[in-house]
């Protein structure tokens, strides 16, 4: 479903991403772990086509980017630490104006939908700048599955919620991994992710070091394997 | 899964204009920040310019539209701050559509505000400065210069955004492009008051609408490569 094959992405003199090939299968849900500044959310920024790679060759769904980057968004849902909604409109409106962007059909019963998916039915009419910071999160993944897309790519979606809204969105992501989509996790919180991904690749400088199936992890978990491919790159 | 399809140009365009107008309507953030420092740029130019009778028709024209440039400036950079401090501007650019669309509706939101302030302020105007600035010519003259303004403005504003001094870089960046557009219209204005032959004023008319369709035509094309990382 994801391909990328030695992707190199530079800002200036500074190489951030560098050589990097990734794969990820139809329905897998794959986490990247890794430092700040290792290039992750650049990673994602590139595959969710708002920044340009310099050099290397990226397909998602079949359609290759950039060239092909309108057919990749609309098979493509994101979401990020910031929600990307309005705070001025309503949970509905919110929904309702992406939908239009993506012109989903049968909207208002689509809308509806999503917004009992992600447990907010009863807050469908309230303005989301008086939402919580884990409600707009779950807003958010309510937005990015709104038009069913085949991939979803989460950029440290836990990161600023306490721990009762990271346990809300765990569920909801649980919820929507079962519906079989492809979905490409950037996070910190390797307790949270161990529970949710069945792959786990680290990225370091630019390259993914180490890869690991969740069944192969060693009774030491995830943080240990971590911390080794960071010793061992 | 389906993948869905995408929207008509016209259909996100009116999508972009119908979100902006919600938010609008319900917090009143741009549109009020703009009346209020227009109303009070006029109010201030009243009492700065002791003017007599015969030199106001020609004065009045250049207050009003430095009064629309600086609180166009001001809606300007609110619309475009909204977008770009929730993310929301990387949420619009990851739709599936021809981001002309999304600068095109965010003319219609901006010209919307603008109009708005214009309604308020040309009455408030005609009272303090004892000039009769409602007139048919007149509004078509202050509808040309405000399409062109927030044609460029909002190209611009959409760049200055992407840069941390964006409230003071807006300005730099749009004054001097829109200068051919403000005399025009200045021009145009006073021609209109004073009640000039139609001779004299045309010109600055058709500057005005050849200003206007060319820089919407070019805002409409280099829109995709300004928002582009």
């Amino acid at each position: 479903m994801i391909q990328v094959r030695k992707l190199i992405k530079r800002f200036g003199p500074k190489t951030i991403l560098n050589q990097l090939s990734l794969e990820v299968a139809d329905g897998e849900f794959v986490a990247i772990l890794g430092p700040n500044g290792a290039g992750k959310t650049t990673l994602l920024r590139i595959l969710s086509s708002l920044s340009k790679p310099t050099f290397g060759e990226i397909s998602i769904a079949g359609f290759s980017l950039p060239s092909q980057s309108a057919n990749v968004r609309q098979r493509l849902g994101v979401v990020s630490h910031l929600p990307l909604l309005y705070g001025d409109l309503t949970a509905a409106e919110n929904l309702v104006f992406y939908g239009r962007m993506f012109a989903v059909p049968s909207l208002t019963e689509r809308v509806n939908q999503v917004l009992k998916l992600v447990g907010l039915s009863h807050r469908s009419g309230d303005l989301v700048r008086t939402f919580s910071r884990g409600m707009q999160q779950r807003l958010a993944i309510g937005r990015a599955v709104l038009h069913d897309p085949e991939v979803l790519l989460l950029d440290e979606p836990h990161t600023g919620l306490d721990q009762d809204a990271c346990d809300m969105l765990d569920e909801v992501l649980k919820e929507v991994a079962i519906q079989g989509r492809t979905i490409l996790m950037t996070s910190h919180d390797f307790v949270r992710v161990q529970n949710l991904a069945n792959r786990f690749d680290v990225l370091s400088r630019g390259k993914i070091v180490s890869t690991i199936k969740s069944d192969q992890l060693t009774r030491d978990g995830l943080q240990a394997f971590y911390r080794q491919a960071l010793e061992l790159k | 899964m389906k993948s869905a399809a995408s929207p008509s140009f016209y259909k996100a365009m009116m999508a972009v204009a119908w979100k902006d107008l919600t938010a609008e309507i319900r917090s009143r953030e741009v549109f009020s920040a703009m009346l209020v420092f227009a109303l009070l740029v006029v109010l201030i130019f009243n009492f700065a310019l002791d003017l007599e009778a015969g030199t106001r028709a020609s004065i009045t024209s250049g207050v009003l539209w430095v009064t629309f440039t600086f609180a166009g400036t001001l809606g300007l950079n609110r619309s475009m701050a909204q977008e770009k401090d929730r993310g929301c501007m990387d949420g619009l650019l990851m739709a599936p559509v021809d981001r002309s669309a999304i600068y095109m509706g965010k003319v219609i939101g901006n010209l919307v505000f603008m109009f708005a302030v214009e309604i308020v302020v040309i009455p408030v105007f005609s009272v303090l400065y004892n000039v009769n600035l409602i007139n048919l010519g007149l509004i078509f003259v202050v509808l040309l210069g405000s399409i062109g303004y927030i044609a460029v403005g909002t190209l611009l504003a959409s760049m200055a955004v992407q840069t941390r001094t964006r409230d003071m870089l807006l300005p730099i960046l749009l004054f001097p492009v829109v200068i051919p557009l403000i005399v025009a219209a200045v021009k145009a204005s006073s021609g209109f008051i004073q009640s000039l032959p139609m001779t004299e004023i045309t010109p600055w008319l058709n500057l005005l609408i050849v200003y206007d369709v060319v820089f919407l035509a070019v805002a409409w094309m280099v829109f995709d490569y300004v928002v582009e990382e």
